[in-house]
């Protein structure tokens, strides 16, 4: 019964994954690619990892695999943001079809400040930043 | 936060005393120490440890599901030959304030398919998201307000002030 339960959880992680992968391939700009690549991964990771620790039933593994589990569910968010942003303020065109566009013509590019939509220009002093 | 040692103590005990070590028995002794605490409320005054917990585990299903079915709607769309995204580049005003709740919810957004966060402004009173499914851009920030920006800020309020 759990052999069953695992099995089927490690068959659901690895075709969203697989099918993340072809989303890659399929989805039409970079934005939307990263939407498929950087987070249908959290969950069949998950569920993969779930399956494994139900399948061993071990501090050992089931420890190991709540670790990994959080990990990817920490990093992988970061890097598709950063990867967006990038993408972004670098000029990567959007999709043709992308319906509206509210962040275009906030961000000041000489000084690198990000207004908010209705305060158009504003010069806001920037928030104290922590010393580090 | 001195209760939740307490409570991560109660768990270890019970492992101890029962003598397995696995997962699913830290839990069950962290239900079970959970408990104990409850009924020991009055000693402990004006701790929102009790509510917190419950804002937690209500946070970790709700987020599950989410993601779970975005997920599935993602995965339907890359299996139909036709394209059926709206995408949008939206600005989402926001409700929290600090740091950590601006990264929190940045985290979550990403992490649930169908939307990325993609910058914050300066004065951290907008959030730029690129969302998938936008054809009514209003219902797309009522849900992430009402849904994830609600349950950040009230998590963190609980975990804050203690």
């Amino acid at each position: 019964m759990v052999q069953i339960l695992s099995f089927s959880l490690l068959a659901a992680g690895v075709a969203l994954m697989l099918i993340a992968a072809v989303g890659v391939v399929r989805f039409p700009d970079l934005f939307m690619r990263i939407h498929c690549s950087a987070k249908s991964p959290s969950l069949g990771v998950g569920l993969i990892m779930l399956g494994a620790a139900l399948y061993f039933d071990d501090i050992t593994v089931s420890s190991k695999a709540a670790v990994i589990v959080m990990f990817i569910m920490v990093t992988s968010p970061v890097g598709a943001h950063v990867l967006a942003r990038a993408a972004y303020f670098a000029g990567v065109p959007l999709w043709r079809e992308t319906l509206s566009d509210e962040l275009r013509d906030h961000y000041d590019l000489k000084t690198h400040e990000l207004g908010r939509p209705g305060a158009t220009p504003a010069r806001r002093p920037r928030p104290p930043q922590p010393d580090l | 936060m001195n209760l939740l040692v307490l409570n991560l103590c109660l768990a270890l005990v019970w492992v101890l005393l029962t003598g397995t070590l696995t997962l699913l028995n830290l839990i069950i002794g962290f239900g079970i120490g959970y408990f104990v605490l409850l009924m020991l409320r009055n000693v402990f005054p004006r701790a929102r440890y009790f509510r917190t917990v419950p804002y937690l585990i209500e946070f970790l299903l709700y987020f599950a599901w989410e993601l779970l079915l975005a997920n599935l709607r993602v995965a339907i769309d890359v299996l139909t030959p036709r394209h059926r995204m709206h995408p949008r580049v939206l600005a989402l005003p926001l409700d929290v304030k600090t740091d950590e709740g601006i990264t929190l919810l940045a985290n979550l957004i990403t992490l649930t398919p169908g939307s990325v966060s993609l910058d914050v402004s300066s004065d951290r009173t907008v959030m730029y998201l690129h969302v998938m499914y936008a054809s009514d851009p209003e219902l797309v920030r009522r849900t992430i307000k009402e849904g994830l920006e609600r349950r950040v800020i009230r998590l963190l309020r609980g975990i804050e002030r203690r």
